[in-house]
């Protein structure tokens, strides 16, 4: 037996179905000796980044592993994006890369890159392998490392000869996963008196809740809390349920922002208080005792004091305060919620957010939608209503482009028997859309793409025209975008178009209804805003709710947003 | 909302990490990145294979120092932490400086200082002395300032290194009957990454 077949037997004790990657000249000994391994899939992307996202999608969509494999250098430097994004999400992800053989390395032989070096602060862990004999070992322990406690991306790199030696040590089986952390009682028992004390009490749920979704629901409709879920934690709450009140932050719902900001006990589970979720901190829930439950110590009073800071892991420490609840009964604070949940709607005439709207309106419980970044995701992040965990994949810490469309390609993988939809910008799109290949080599029929083609980095030029007096910078796409449908037929793709809201309904049901993987592309005036927005660097009660209707004159631009005073933006604005 | 946080000072840490490759990269990237100032870092071998031991002293406010210490226990090469601010303990710094000299009557009177710090000449040259001097913080940099009306002629500090007080220690060695690097896997999987998070979680 060699290395290479060490790696695959011990990958297969770990149950690992499917792999996404690309060969090259120093992962050549893992690509042979796979043929010993059919109980292996490997998928074969177009280009490396494709693969970790798609095994990135694969991991969002079941919370088990990913894995990828690439060759050395600059197939290994291609991962960089993906393992950034995995470990900004908490994706548990295994990839392995080939390297130049061991004596080759530090000599700047051909195609070596430092590959551990590299990525160094964007893994979680990462190993070279130097002596064959440790191999199983050590992707059973980046395995486990990838999977426990806070999740994250593993890297195993082995050199050429390390693939090639004969391995004579002993294969391993799969480390038991280390026990979940457990809340102290004490830590629980003070939670519930504080949550007992609440006049105007929050549940924020976010991404670290995702496997504890049920027991957080159970958690918040016994103690009736009003629940937002941040854009990580999407569908960890059913968006059905009376007491959601949407997304918070920069594109957050008007009702979760102003709750936020009036709350006087806020629950936290599993979440990192992002600058995206917070607006400018010293005004994020300025009134509120801030319980912070996270299994990550470190995340514990990184940017947001905890008035009571809980380490524990999300399902058990839900469970606990369950067992506590007393149900509020806060009929005012309830009645300000509804209020507000009326306002901040996107008006209905034809733009981006109308499309996306008709698009999510398909969506099945258990259907996985997939974005990738900017004007489009967060209309989608808006506008869809999840009622199950893991069926939103969306890249929300690095904020990648290019993620949505291998995610959404390795979601189907994972889950061939659910419908896997992507929206994407016309720019993103451009940035993974030779993945289209892979969708054709493998046949996938659940897969559908759905590009909102506006002809712009939208996201980019909204900000341009909030607070660079509309000097539209490089972002103009229009004039050079490919003709999408022409691009899907090239890889054996079909395609719709549609440019109005009645062909879109039509265009739908003909996408949705084909028996194959479509792309649909929609056409939409090109200036359209998210809204509402919270401008960077404001607090949360100064968002902006509405698309203003002109450019809103700002002065000092983001100074004065930076030190907006306490009256909404948007009134000035329309003045 | 107010600050919870001290003011800034300088904060005495020591991580018992795994002795392998990139450890020592992967700590500093680490503060490097978060923006965590390193005044001084003392790395070396223990009693027990397969673990070094590594001595900062880290500046910042209470929060600063805390966080840091919370973003060095998550890394997987850590294998405990141990904040010496919640214990006595005892610390040490070598210096080795290089003093001009340039007359007999010079010679006389540092050597007389020297002596004063208990300090051991380790080189004499025609025209300079080389002192080496242990102790705390505070008495190395009491001998060079007295040195520096002399003229110092170059010096090297080897930074702070610390033990807690008393017969508890941070690891019982007797745990790893100073073995192979085998009977030492289970401990640092089990009964260490167990004691560390005493230290570093003073929370709930």
């Amino acid at each position: 037996m060699t290395g290479a077949k060490a790696l695959w037997a011990t990958l297969a004790a770990h149950g690992i179905s499917t792999v996404f990657g690309y060969p090259g000249g120093a992962i050549m000994p893992v690509y042979d000796a796979l043929t010993y391994y059919p109980e292996v899939r490997h998928v074969l992307a177009r280009h490396e980044q494709g693969a970790i996202h798609a095994a990135e999608g694969w991991a969002k969509a079941t919370g088990e592993i990913g894995v990828c494999i690439a060759t050395s250098g600059p197939g290994a430097t291609n991962l960089v994006t993906g393992l950034a994004d995995a470990m900004m999400d908490n994706v548990p992800l295994l990839a392995i890369t080939g390297n130049v053989a061991r004596h080759l390395m530090g000599t700047d032989a051909f195609q070596e890159a430092d590959i551990t070096g590299i990525t160094l602060p964007i893994t979680k862990h990462n190993y070279v392998v130097t002596d064959p004999n440790e191999l199983p070992a050590i992707v059973a322990e980046a395995i486990r490392i990838a999977r426990s406690g806070r999740p994250g991306p593993v890297l195993v790199d082995i050199p050429k000869d390390v693939q090639l030696a004969a391995f004579t040590g002993k294969l391993v089986k799969p480390q038991a996963a280390p026990e979940a952390i457990s809340p102290r009682p004490e830590a629980i028992h003070a939670a519930c008196e504080l949550l007992k004390t609440a006049k105007k009490p929050v549940l924020m749920v976010g991404g670290g809740s995702q496997g504890a979704s049920k027991e957080i629901t159970e958690f918040a409709r016994a103690w009736q809390i009003p629940t937002i879920t941040t854009l990580m934690g999407l569908g960890a709450f059913p968006a059905s349920d009376p007491l959601w009140l949407g997304m918070p932050g920069m594109h957050g719902s008007v009702a979760a922002n102003h709750a936020i900001s009036q709350a006087d006990v806020l629950i936290g589970f599993g979440l990192r208080f992002d600058d995206r979720v917070t607006g400018r901190v010293k005004d994020f829930a300025p009134n509120a005792q801030i319980i912070h439950i996270d299994l990550d110590a470190a995340e514990i009073g990184k940017i947001v004091r905890a008035h009571l800071p809980v380490k524990s892991d999300a399902k058990q420490a839900a469970v606990a305060l369950t067992q506590g609840a007393v149900p509020f009964e806060v009929p005012e604070w309830q009645a300000q919620l509804d209020e507000w949940k009326t306002r901040g709607e996107h008006p209905t005439t034809w733009g981006a957010a109308q499309a996306v709207r008709q698009v999510v309106a398909r969506l099945r419980p258990d259907d996985i939608l997939t974005t990738d970044v900017g004007q489009h995701q967060m209309l989608a992040a808006q506008l869809a209503r999840f009622e199950k965990p893991r069926r939103w994949l969306t890249s929300g810490g690095l904020g990648t482009m290019g993620f949505g469309f291998p995610a959404a390609l390795g979601a189907a993988m994972a889950e061939p028997g659910v419908q896997s939809i992507v929206i994407a910008g016309d720019g993103g799109f451009q940035m993974t859309a030779q993945e289209l290949a892979t969708l054709t080599k493998y046949d996938i029929r659940n897969c559908k793409i759905c590009i909102i083609n506006n002809s712009y980095l939208g996201m980019v030029r909204q900000w341009q025209e909030l607070f660079h007096e509309k000097r539209y910078s490089e972002v103009y796409l229009g004039d050079s975008n490919p003709d999408f449908l022409k691009l899907a037929d090239a890889y054996n793709i079909k395609g719709w178009r549609a440019d109005n809201s009645a062909d879109l309904e039509t265009a739908i049901d003909a996408w949705l209804s084909h028996d194959g993987s479509g792309l649909l592309e929609v056409v939409v005036p090109n200036e359209h805003g998210v809204f509402p927005m919270v401008p960077a660097g404001a607090a949360l009660y100064e968002m902006i709710e509405n698309e203003p209707v002109k450019v809103p004159d700002l002065g000092d631009k983001m100074n004065v947003m930076a030190s907006a005073p306490d009256t909404e933006i948007s009134t000035e604005a329309s003045q | 909302m107010t600050s919870p946080f001290q003011p800034v000072s300088d904060h005495l840490v020591s991580a018992l990490v795994r002795d392998e490759p990139r450890v020592l990269t992967r700590i500093t990237s680490l503060f490097g990145r978060r923006g965590y100032n390193i005044k001084s870092l003392s790395v070396g071998a223990t009693e027990m294979p397969g673990v070094s031991r590594m001595t900062f002293v880290v500046s910042g406010d209470r929060g600063v120092v805390e966080q840091a210490m919370k973003q060095l226990d998550k890394l997987h090469d850590v294998v405990k932490i141990i904040d010496h601010s919640l214990e006595k303990y005892v610390d040490r710094e070598l210096v080795l400086v290089k003093v001009r000299v340039e007359n007999t009557e010079r010679r006389i009177e540092i050597r007389q200082m020297a002596e004063d710090f208990r300090a051991r000449i380790v080189d004499a040259g025609h025209h300079a002395l080389t002192f080496e001097v242990t102790g705390d913080e505070g008495k190395i940099t009491a001998f060079i300032e007295q040195m520096r009306t002399f003229g110092i002629l170059e010096t090297m500090r080897t930074g702070r290194i610390a033990l807690t007080r008393g017969s508890n220690a941070d690891i019982p060695s007797h745990i790893y009957h100073d073995g192979e690097t085998e009977t030492l896997q289970p401990v640092l999987q089990s009964a260490p990454r167990e004691g560390k998070a005493r230290e570093v979680n003073n929370m709930f």
